[in-house]
């Protein structure tokens, strides 16, 4: 079963802003180690067969919908600090729910200031499979 | 056999079914299905005569290809006897493949495909994995790109300026998946340069090696990006620079100077410079400025504001910036750079850390965001 793990700019349920002090504002071996930790835990899953695929995204961008024909399409961005912003994603194929958790849960605990994990919210998502059902 | 002879064949035998009469789109297609082919059944049962091997395969599945179009249509003057391969300099239809696949008609996305696919000998397959697009959707590009330039004719020479930016694309791709691409553009790079004695030809291969040979050096543990002045320079291939120097030595002394050149000329500089603190910044500046009379750019006069401020002191530097768009792509890394060398910690700070979040690839984040850190340690300290 193949899950995504969502990073968030901003906090999580209950967290309006970034939970953790900024990245530049860390020592550059607490950077190091973040970095490491991410390393690693995308290698270990690797190893287990259980890695799918990351990326990370640029901060800037824009939200833009359809404005009636002829029209140019309406753009809202570069996007305002206020509005939820996705920063990148990870995406597993696990045996269970509980191990997407478990997994999404270690990479919460990457560490940051003071080698304390940061504990930042990740947003798991089963994907919808492809598959018809074989039942009907 | 070593996949890249049989990658070298392939403009060759493409150039022998155009003359016999195969229009290019479909001699192309023939050709990388005799291709895939070849890299499936000559691992185990070599030919004798790779290039012969490969021109009848490509031969035969053009004339299959011809009938059943032209039975569709109902047609039946589809060329079916193996005319005699005129005789005729194989190199200028390597060299006009060349021009055709980086057709100004092209974006540069198509044109790279192509030139990978037509010049390179790469499959559809390989050309997908290294720019992480599904295989299906290359295809498409690949198509899309020859209906393009159907109507272009394979005996006009081209504009050697496209040629050099389409493989210069491709060099600067780096890798992707299993294929090097840096190395692809280097055999592609050295093959023009067989071809056609034109300086910036050279130039363009001299900056490439150049560039290669650093690479090893160019980025430590967990991949992260090391910056030229805190490169290890015993990890630099000496054998690539000696080349690199020696073509773009010959090519200078021909005297028509161009950019490319010019970039490989502060390429070899670098190279040559034991130390970071050696480097020779007066001339490399005045490479700078024969750079912008060959080919003015604000992404030149960065480089070149880096350039002055090493060599005539941060503020200089500084001041060179004063002109330029603080928009441009790496203007706040630059300034960063220099308002550290300054002593305006404060500012190299807050720079890096604006940097990192303009920051086009993850090496290039990660790296900035290191050196916000660095600088702001210094900085509490």
């Amino acid at each position: 079963m193949k899950y995504l793990m969502l990073k968030h700019y901003r906090g999580g349920p209950g967290h309006p802003g970034m939970d953790f002090t900024p990245m530049d504002q860390w020592t550059p071996e607490e950077v190091d180690a973040h970095f490491q930790y991410m390393n690693d835990f995308a290698d270990r899953l690797r190893e287990n067969g259980e890695y799918v695929d990351s990326q990370a995204l640029a901060a800037e961008g824009a939200f833009v919908r359809h404005d009636g024909a002829g029209r140019p399409p309406v753009t809202d961005g570069p996007f305002a600090e206020t509005k939820d912003l996705i920063a990148g994603w990870m995406i597993i194929d696990v045996d269970s729910w509980e191990r997407a958790l478990e997994l999404a849960g270690e990479l919460s605990a990457a560490p940051g200031p003071g080698g304390e994990p940061i504990q930042e919210w990740l947003e798991v998502r089963p994907f919808l499979t492809g598959a018809p059902g074989t039942q009907d | 056999m070593d996949p890249s002879l049989l990658r070298d064949l392939v403009p060759a035998v493409i150039g022998v079914l155009v003359r016999r009469g195969a229009d290019f789109a479909s001699a192309e297609d023939a050709v990388q299905e005799a291709l895939i082919r070849a890299l499936d059944t000559w691992p185990d049962d070599p030919p004798r005569d790779p290039k012969g091997w490969l021109v009848a395969a490509a031969w035969r599945k053009f004339v299959d290809a011809a009938r059943s179009a032209s039975s569709r249509r109902d047609r039946e003057d589809a060329v079916e006897a193996e005319p005699p391969a005129e005789p005729g300099p194989a190199t200028d239809d390597t060299l006009r493949l060349y021009f055709l696949c980086a057709h100004s008609a092209l974006p540069p996305a198509a044109a790279v495909a192509l030139t990978l696919r037509a010049v390179g000998g790469l499959t559809t397959r390989q050309i997908a994995e290294a720019h992480l697009v599904p295989e299906a959707t290359m295809a498409q590009r690949i198509s899309r790109a020859k209906r393009r330039i159907a109507d272009e004719s394979l005996d006009r020479p081209g504009d050697l300026g496209t040629v050099l930016r389409v493989l210069y694309l491709v060099f600067n791709e780096g890798y992707g998946g299993e294929l090097d691409l840096a190395a692809e553009a280097i055999r592609l790079a050295r093959q023009l340069a067989a071809l056609t004695d034109e300086p910036e030809v050279a130039g363009l291969l001299a900056l490439m090696l150049l560039h290669h040979a650093r690479r090893a050096s160019r980025t430590g543990p967990g991949g992260r990006l090391v910056p030229l002045d805190r490169q290890d320079r015993s990890r630099w291939d000496t054998a690539l620079i000696a080349e690199g120097v020696t073509i773009l030595q010959t090519a200078l002394g021909r005297d028509r100077l161009g950019e490319y050149q010019a970039q490989a000329a502060i390429a070899a500089l670098h190279a040559d410079a034991p130390s970071a603190a050696e480097t020779d910044w007066v001339q490399i500046v005045e490479w700078y400025d024969e750079l912008l009379a060959v080919a003015d750019s604000p992404v030149v006069r960065l480089n070149r504001a880096v350039a002055l401020g090493a060599a005539d002191g941060a503020q200089a530097g500084l001041s060179a910036l004063a002109d330029l768009d603080p928009a441009l792509p790496r203007y706040d890394a630059v300034a960063a750079y220099l308002h550290e060398r300054a002593g305006d910690l404060a500012e190299a700070a807050a720079g890096y850390a604006r940097a990192s979040r303009a920051a086009t690839s993850v090496p290039e984040r990660d790296h900035l965001t290191r050196e916000a850190a660095r600088v702001r340690q210094l900085l509490g300290s």
